[in-house]
């Protein structure tokens, strides 16, 4: 079982579960604008490189009795230098890989992320690929270097799901987030009583030295 | 590829836990970090690794042939280099929880803390007790020492350094500890598991050292408390291993703006007079055609592991370690899916003990059915030093592999880094925990910042969205 994959029913046969989410993308193609977007509902267009959170979480209602929450994993800009640690693709659920419509090589370097995520990361993720920055494109459409159908068909062959996106007016966000939920493994949220956020293994917060008792705790 | 800043307050070099803990913290405090390593991977001497790097590593194996194939998948692997423990209780559980570091790591018991008595066939293995009860149940002691154990551990339980009260009679500050087992009439049996399992000296140094009672009585605490937090032992350990530690305190860096660097070499560190102005490095992949990426960046201060200055450091000791793969849990420990086994030297005519740490697939560092054990001493002699760790090999029962390489020096830094502005780290010694690597993290902090180091507030408090 992924560790960060939390499951369980709540009173009343609802489901929800709780998966890992992971960024991945050259720099400066949106990743961090698409989850201020997702998250908080916001755009800054002079947004600095990546700073200051450890990862945000968001949660989705699929429908009145699932729900699904995101811990959502940024670069850190560990990916600037190709410097990410195994860490980040550990126990990942599902990843976003970004590129920017507007830059030709950003497909490319997208294609190699995918492709580091199948070495390194669970056998089964789910992998959406976004090109952001439809704004820019919408603008003035002679911005556009990589065309749609062309991104198309390489998420269709890769196995990936696809949205051109905008972090700046929020097309596809919610869009591609929820798409992402839809295909994660829900149906084996189980029954099993687990509250949201538990962890196996021992807490380290003092003034706590109970341990959890989730499945997987040998304690 | 971005430009590199034209100026670091600290640029750090290597990426092994006393390195990335620094870098984090650096971070959080505001300086503008970079930090470079020269291998592809995260870790340094404190990495873990997959089985396959581990065979290649130790060359332990013929060319062409891939032993670690019967091994299943080598990334079900996460072997480590060093062979410790967390202590629960201990000075990095704190720096993690100040930093907010356990977020990203999940920790979970050694289920049992160990010593040897005897030697040869006639050695027993038996638990350590940690507390007055559990020594009236020890199998290593006698009726009447029993008592007398529980006596002194009461009292080491007991004792506040602020309490004259609780003393007992005696300055610590100035007895040794043979005064203090003497007082409680303790037989040399008890004193050696007192000092060598539970306040985990490796050597009988500390026995007659004036003022060394306080130490002794203090790690006994750290050892006793640190028992008490889970239960099971003292200690706690990392799923994936120890090598997501300074993964985890190297993400820490990054959120606060710290700049990652793998596969880079420091071509030349740059002087102004005797103190350090900046370097020049190149980084480039593995495989990669071509010159790579050559940089120049200026810094104030550099922090680094020995390996990168080699004419700064000297030798102090020696470490002996083989890392041994079994398919069964060690005999007669009760099937434990982790534990440190301590073998203290009286028992087998060393002057250093032998420690075994063993994890197992219950910590997600290798498949189901496996074990990974360390057997680790200090070395004594000069030459066949393998045989030195033979009484630790010997509890293991049948070894699958054993990874043994030559000795491993143990290096210190020559000057304190006050003068040239390069601090160095000391190596990984040869004690089971982290308590002697956080000491030199703070040390090298107050050295480089000139205040003491207070992770306490340190939490990452720039969160765009709390959690709920």
């Amino acid at each position: 079982m992924a560790q960060r994959m939390q499951q369980g029913a709540r009173p009343g046969g609802s489901r929800f579960a709780q998966f890992k989410l992971v960024l991945l993308g050259e720099s400066a193609v949106g990743k961090s604008s698409l989850v201020l977007r997702f998250v908080k509902d916001q755009f800054d267009d002079y947004r600095e490189s990546t700073i200051g959170a450890a990862f945000l979480t968001q949660t989705i209602a699929l429908d009145e009795n699932t729900t699904v929450k995101f811990e959502i994993w940024d670069t850190a800009g560990q990916e600037r230098y190709k410097s990410l640690a195994p860490m980040y693709y550990r126990n990942a659920n599902c990843a976003v890989v970004v590129y920017d419509i507007t830059q030709a090589s950003s497909l490319d370097k997208a294609k190699a992320w995918v492709k580091e995520l199948q070495r390194q990361a669970n056998e089964n993720i789910i992998i959406a690929l976004a090109g952001n920055k439809l704004d820019l494109v919408n603008e003035s459409p002679d911005k556009r270097a990589i065309q749609t159908s062309d991104a198309e068909q390489y998420a269709r062959e890769a196995g990936l799901l696809f949205f051109e996106t905008s972090a700046k007016t929020a097309t596809n966000v919610k869009e591609l987030f929820t798409a992402i939920a839809k295909k994660l493994p829900m149906d084996q949220a189980g029954p099993r009583g687990i509250r949201a956020g538990q962890r196996p293994g021992v807490d380290l917060r003092p003034g706590d030295s109970s341990t959890s008792p989730t499945p997987g705790c040998n304690c | 590829m971005d430009e590199i800043a034209p100026e670091y307050d600290v640029v750090v070099l290597g990426t092994g836990l006393t390195e990335c803990v620094l870098s984090g913290v650096m971070s959080v405090k505001g300086n503008k970090v970079l930090h470079i390593d020269r291998n592809d991977h995260y870790g340094g001497e404190s990495a873990s690794v997959n089985l396959e790097h581990l065979f290649r590593k130790y060359g332990n194996h013929k060319e062409g042939e891939e032993p670690w194939k019967k091994y299943g998948r080598p990334n079900d692997w996460n072997i480590d280099l060093v062979p410790k423990l967390l202590m629960s209780n201990g000075e990095l559980t704190n720096i993690l929880v100040s930093t907010d570091v356990t977020r990203y790591l999940e920790f979970k018991q050694i289920a049992g803390s160990y010593v040897q008595q005897g030697k040869g066939p006639k050695a027993t293995v038996a638990k350590v007790p940690s507390t007055a009860g559990e020594a009236l149940r020890s199998s290593l002691m006698g009726m009447f020492e029993k008592r007398r154990a529980k006596n002194f551990l009461q009292w080491v339980g007991d004792y506040k350094e602020e309490d004259p009260a609780t003393h007992n009679g005696m300055n610590l500050g100035q007895s040794t500890m043979k005064d203090v087992y003497d007082k409680f009439g303790l037989e040399a049996t008890t004193r050696d598991f007192v000092g060598h399992s539970m306040a985990l000296y490796h050597d009988d140094s500390y026995i007659n050292k004036p003022g060394q009672a306080k130490d002794c009585v203090q790690r006994i605490r750290l050892y006793v408390n640190s028992m008490a937090r889970y239960g099971k032992s003292p200690y706690i350990y990392p799923l994936y291993g120890l090598g997501e530690l300074p993964q985890g305190f190297a993400r820490l860096s990054a959120i606060y703006g710290g700049t990652y660097m793998l596969n880079t070499n420091v071509d030349e560190v740059l002087y102004n007079g005797n103190k350090v102005s900046g370097i020049k490095a190149t980084m480039k992949e593995r495989g990669d055609e071509g010159e790579g990426m050559k940089f120049e960046t200026k810094c104030k201060k550099i922090i680094a592991d020995p390996s990168y200055f080699s004419s700064k450091v000297r030798v102090v000791g020696t470490l002996l370690k083989a890392i041994c793969i079994l398919n069964h849990p060690i005999p007669n420990t009760e099937n434990s899916d982790s534990l440190q086994l301590i073998i203290p030297q009286s028992q087998v005519g060393r002057k250093n003990d032998i420690y075994i740490a063993m994890v197992s697939s219950a910590h997600n560092v290798c498949p189901k059915g496996y074990y990974i054990a360390i057997v680790s001493t200090i070395a004594e002699g000069d030459a066949n030093t393998h045989l030195e760790l033979q009484h630790g090999l010997d509890r293991l029962g049948s070894i699958q592999e054993c990874f043994m390489g030559p000795p491993i020096p143990l290096y210190e830094p020559l000057e304190s880094g006050v003068n040239d502005g390069i601090f160095i780290s000391k190596s990984y010694d040869a004690t089971s925990h982290f308590e002697t690597t956080t000491d030199d993290v703070q040390d090298i902090y107050r050295r480089a910042t000139g205040e003491p180091l207070v992770v306490e507030g340190l939490r990452d408090g720039q969160n765009l969205v709390a959690d709920q």
